[in-house]
């Protein structure tokens, strides 16, 4: 895959904080997500594998990682709009971190702090807990070179 | 006159009849609704607008009244103890069974079975008839079914090596008559159907199916699930050999089902579960099991849901069906009405004869996504593959949003539904 791919989410959480809390209302917070998600490149067909692919979401939801030195990257992709947007936010606080720093990233006070934390309850679908599992397991698995 | 019409129609009310119908229900059913005391909140500042009665229905307080007064006073364990609290307990819980057994017009009160649900019915079935079916034999399934009449006839199927085949759709969603006819030709030992569709909401002509079924000996099985709450059901008009379905879609009650059972046929089963109760006597050598019902209920039954169903069945006995029938039916075609109205939506088999529920995507856009920015503004439907999993696959789609109705539902719910549904589709353009 296309290593360029993974650098192309220019904003860290910080950002995408900020850019929330300018959101008053819970359309502006949703659209401000889908358009978020539309930054995201689409990935090919042949990447939309079923190994790619992670369990647990209502959606169909791909998520690819890579390794330089000792920072993470991570791409994804889903079929559902808001699904996507959240990748984004995913990406924005883990991309480039190294593993303690994605063991330690608290995400519940980041969408708390994003006005989304009803997202994140266990009986949603959209597949935010997954995705945050899948992201740390990469973080954590022993990388072969 | 009208009235006339009317009872004709309820008469009819299995078959499909495609005619516009120029009726508004006499009764006002806004007491009714006022019964239901979780309809009255608010989430994030919009009332809650429930039309997801297809996963649950909501509960009238004089169902909760019937069961805390159950634990207040009569709370003991049925059938067993020689006190008078016990059989209070049985006699209060022996008469909701009677209660059923007039609900669904069966004959005896021992062909009632009380069981934890739909599901757990039909896997008492397809577990029951072990020995009726051989390697070989073909099991018939409704393409329209849900998973719980599905999965416990592939179990069944993988255990003695029967073969099931779908019954197959038309475009329109309806189950193919003429691929069905042709599947009876191949003589099969078990036909499985849903009365009604929980996915789209589509009526099937129970009578014939299982008239059809009936002709060249096969065992039936009919999924009532989303039937009971909507419509008059009468066991031995429709003639099947089982009928389940489940207290919590009929105003009940979580963790009460029925599973009626024509008597000869319930009465040969073999006992998924076994225990107390359903013996006569026990020695280590030899188990005798007890008759029906009880030969089918092991085990200390859910007691106070079971109390709990019975209201709901005094509940929906106090409005008369005919109204009942009526207030839904033109819920659901303005509810099918105004969506059509909605450029770039798809509905998925909504006929004018559907029951209580619709099926529908918007062009272009994740059912998901949907269900999310409805949810925000507090309009509760279901969004995914609702438990059909081989239906969705025939559709084509991976899911869609499902809005369905019941007894309490208003205008203004499918108003206020409508336009949340707008909102979303001005977010997402
Ligand atoms: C048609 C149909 N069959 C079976 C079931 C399963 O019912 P329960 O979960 O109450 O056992 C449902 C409920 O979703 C249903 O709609």
């Amino acid at each position: 895959m296309d290593q360029d791919l993974f650098l192309q989410i220019p904003l860290d959480s910080k950002q995408i904080i900020e850019l929330f809390t300018q959101a008053t209302n819970w359309q502006e917070r949703y659209r401000q997500l889908m358009l978020l998600g539309k930054q995201l490149p689409r990935l090919p067909q042949e990447q939309r594998t079923p190994q790619a692919q992670v369990q647990g979401c209502e959606s169909d939801a791909w998520l690819y990682h890579c390794q330089y030195n000792r920072q993470h990257y991570y791409l994804g992709d889903s079929d559902a709009r808001i699904v996507k947007g959240l990748i984004v936010l995913l990406l924005a606080a883990f991309n480039g971190k190294n593993t303690d720093e994605i063991n330690a990233f608290d995400h519940d006070d980041y969408f708390e702090h994003l006005g989304l934390s009803g997202q994140l309850s266990p009986s949603r679908t959209n597949g935010l807990h997954a995705l945050i599992k899948v992201i740390k397991y990469y973080a954590n698995a022993q990388i072969k070179s | 006159m009208q009235l006339a019409f009317k009872e004709k129609i309820l008469e009819d009310q299995h078959a499909n009849f495609f005619m516009t119908i120029f009726w508004t229900a006499l009764m006002d059913f806004t007491p009714v609704r006022t019964q239901f005391p979780t309809l009255t909140q608010t989430f994030n500042g919009y009332p809650l607008c429930y039309l997801d009665t297809a996963a649950t229905s909501h509960k009238p307080q004089r169902v909760l009244n019937a069961m805390t007064q159950f634990y207040l006073k009569n709370n003991a364990n049925v059938h067993r103890a020689a006190h008078q609290l016990s059989s209070q307990a049985t006699r209060q819980y022996e008469a909701v069974r009677d209660q059923v057994m007039d609900f669904i017009g069966a004959q005896h009160r021992e062909e009632v079975i009380f069981t934890h649900g739909t599901t757990e019915a039909i896997n008492m079935v397809a577990h029951g008839l072990t020995q009726y079916i051989d390697s070989g034999e073909l099991i018939l399934v409704d393409s329209l079914a849900h998973h719980a009449n599905i999965v416990p006839w592939q179990v069944l199927a993988k255990q003695t090596g029967a073969i099931i085949k779908p019954i197959p759709l038309t475009k329109e969603g309806r189950l193919d008559l003429l691929a069905y006819d042709a599947l009876l030709k191949q003589k099969p030992t078990i036909v499985a159907l849903s009365h009604v569709s929980n996915a789209l909401g589509i009526l099937n002509p129970i009578e014939t199916l299982v008239a059809k079924a009936k002709a060249v000996n096969a065992i039936t099985l009919v999924d009532g699930a989303q039937a009971v709450a909507h419509m008059n059901i009468n066991v031995q008009q429709i003639d099947c050999d089982f009928y389940a379905f489940s207290g919590h879609k009929m105003y009940g009650p979580t963790g009460v089902g029925i599973l009626y059972g024509r008597l000869e046929i319930l009465d040969s089963l073999n006992p998924l579960i076994t225990g107390g109760e359903m013996i006569k006597s026990v020695t280590f050598e030899k188990t005798v099991y007890n008759t029906l019902p009880n030969r089918l209920e092991a085990g200390t039954p859910p007691i106070a849901e079971v109390i709990g169903l019975g209201e709901a069945i005094a509940f929906l006995n106090d409005i008369p069906a005919i109204e009942k029938i009526y207030h839904e039916k033109e819920l659901l075609q303005y509810l099918q009405d105004q969506l059509k109205a909605i450029e770039g939506i798809i509905l998925y088999g909504a006929h004018p004869d559907n029951i209580g529920a619709v099926a529908f995507n918007l062009h272009n856009e994740h059912h998901q996504d949907v269900g999310v920015l409805l949810d925000q503004q507090a309009i509760a439907i279901r969004c995914g593959h609702h438990c059909a999993m081989p239906l969705m696959q025939t559709l084509n789609i991976k899911g869609c949003c499902r809005a369905s109705i019941g007894i309490y539902t208003n205008k203004q719910d499918i108003d206020c539904f409508m336009t949340a549904l707008n909102n979303v589709i001005t977010l997402l353009h």
